[in-house]
């Protein structure tokens, strides 16, 4: 396993006083904490803080980590000194600690569960959190997602294990960005015969080619030809559940709305398509083409510029 | 190491949940009081007149779960707990609307 170097984690000297260890715990703790914190490591980096202050701001782990001596380097291959029971005597965790901690932390303090057999608190299991990323084709008409979640279990001996689950979990239709899905009783398995924690998913839509997402409503920018914005026209416009068609009223201009009501995501109420017009002029290459353009400059008089003054 | 496969269906926590106090205690792990205390801080804020009365959406779930690991790992008081979570609310709210905004001008597809 991997020496971890916490004095570097906090980002504190070997002699720093409780204070400083606190202080920089609650520094890194406001960056990180996946609540607050946007960057994507985010909760990786949090447990690892949390780790080095849980060593750190007790006297007694803090000495017996720094008994190990100085010599060690963040990441070198680390074997617990021989006969190492002796570490393991004083320390007892809840499972929920348990789970957030490393293999080094482990064979170190111990899993510290009461070793062979001792009485154990009954404790019940973590709540886990769980991104999950889905189409936004998939929110619309439901889907399946297979999950493989890392489970920390501590067995009868008091011993840690992580166990590998795998979950087919349904996704209903309609849900939105960030919402969160509760399976009760699939987190972190309880000590002892307490319950498990829960398992919360939290959708996250990947990024769609033609729409954007807001709550239920689906936003789609939709191209249309000056004749089809000046004269009104009938044109097929893509929605999640295909093709429909949409009346383009004459006299319309760029950056004007045209509302697909139940067009968005399913729920009640349902959501709407927002179709965003955007006006697209045609090039001109040929001298025809050219030509016809002129004929617009004479045949209009317009000054597209007429608001700015001048 | 063992591998087990389960077909799951779990809660939408959305505006048309709606739970008690009790409920809402139990799934946070914490008090009635402490729920409560958000509650009157303005934190949540539930349908109904008292207590027994109030019904809290699957919205107020996820703010009442963030406003516990907030006040626990962060060492917060309530108050600088709800502050938070307004500022987070409004950070969410402008990204919104800047990636609405984006959309709208086209800057997030040119090719």
């Amino acid at each position: 396993m991997e020496y971890k170097d916490y004095y570097k984690i906090l980002g504190v000297p070997r002699d720093a006083s409780p204070d400083d260890v606190k202080h920089a715990y609650r520094r890194l703790a406001r960056k990180y904490h996946p609540d607050v914190s946007k960057e994507p490591d985010a909760e990786a980096r949090f447990k690892e803080v949390n780790e080095a202050n849980e060593v750190l701001k007790d006297p007694e782990k803090r000495a017996a980590y720094d008994a190990l001596g100085d010599q060690w380097r963040a990441g070198q291959d680390f074997r617990p000194p021989p006969g190492g029971g002796t570490w393991h005597r004083e320390y007892r965790f809840s499972a929920e600690d348990a789970g957030q901690f490393s293999d080094f932390f482990t064979s170190l303090f111990g899993g510290g569960f009461g070793r062979g057999g001792e009485d154990l608190f009954k404790q019940r299991g973590q709540d886990q959190t769980v991104r999950v990323e889905i189409s936004l084709e998939d929110a619309y008409r439901g889907a399946t997602r297979q999950l493989r979640l890392e489970t920390p279990e501590i067995d009868k001996h008091g011993r840690m294990h992580t166990r590998s689950r795998t979950l087919n979990v349904r996704i209903p239709q309609g849900v939105t960005q960030g919402q969160q899905i509760r399976l009760a009783g699939q987190g972190t398995p309880g000590s002892r015969g307490a319950p498990a924690g829960d398992l919360y998913l939290e959708i996250a839509f990947l990024p769609h080619h033609l729409f954007r997402a807001e709550g239920k409503d689906i936003f789609l920018r939709l191209p249309v030809a000056p004749w089809e914005a000046a004269l009104g026209a009938t044109v097929t416009v893509p929605t999640l559940g295909g093709s429909v068609s949409l009346r383009i009223p004459a006299g319309s201009q760029s950056g004007r709305h045209l509302r697909l009501k139940g067009r968005g995501l399913p729920g009640n109420p349902r959501g709407d398509e927002y179709v965003l017009l955007e006006i697209a002029v045609p090039p001109a290459h040929t001298p025809e083409e050219k030509e016809e353009f002129r004929r617009m400059a004479k045949v209009f008089s317009f000054d597209p510029r007429a608001k700015l003054g001048g | 190491m063992a591998e087990t496969t389960k077909d799951l269906e779990g809660v939408v926590l959305d505006e048309a949940l709606s739970i008690t106090l009790a409920e809402l205690s139990a799934v946070c792990r914490a008090s009635d009081q402490t729920v409560r205390l958000m509650v009157h801080e303005g934190l949540l804020r539930p349908l109904g007149e008292r207590p027994d009365q109030w019904r809290f959406s699957g919205a107020q779930i996820r703010r009442a779960r963030r406003a516990v690991r907030l006040q626990r790992d962060l060492e917060l008081n309530l108050a600088g707990a709800a502050l938070a979570l307004e500022l987070l609310d409004q950070i969410d709210a402008l990204q919104a609307r800047i990636r609405n905004l984006e959309f709208q001008l086209g800057s997030h597809t040119e090719e």
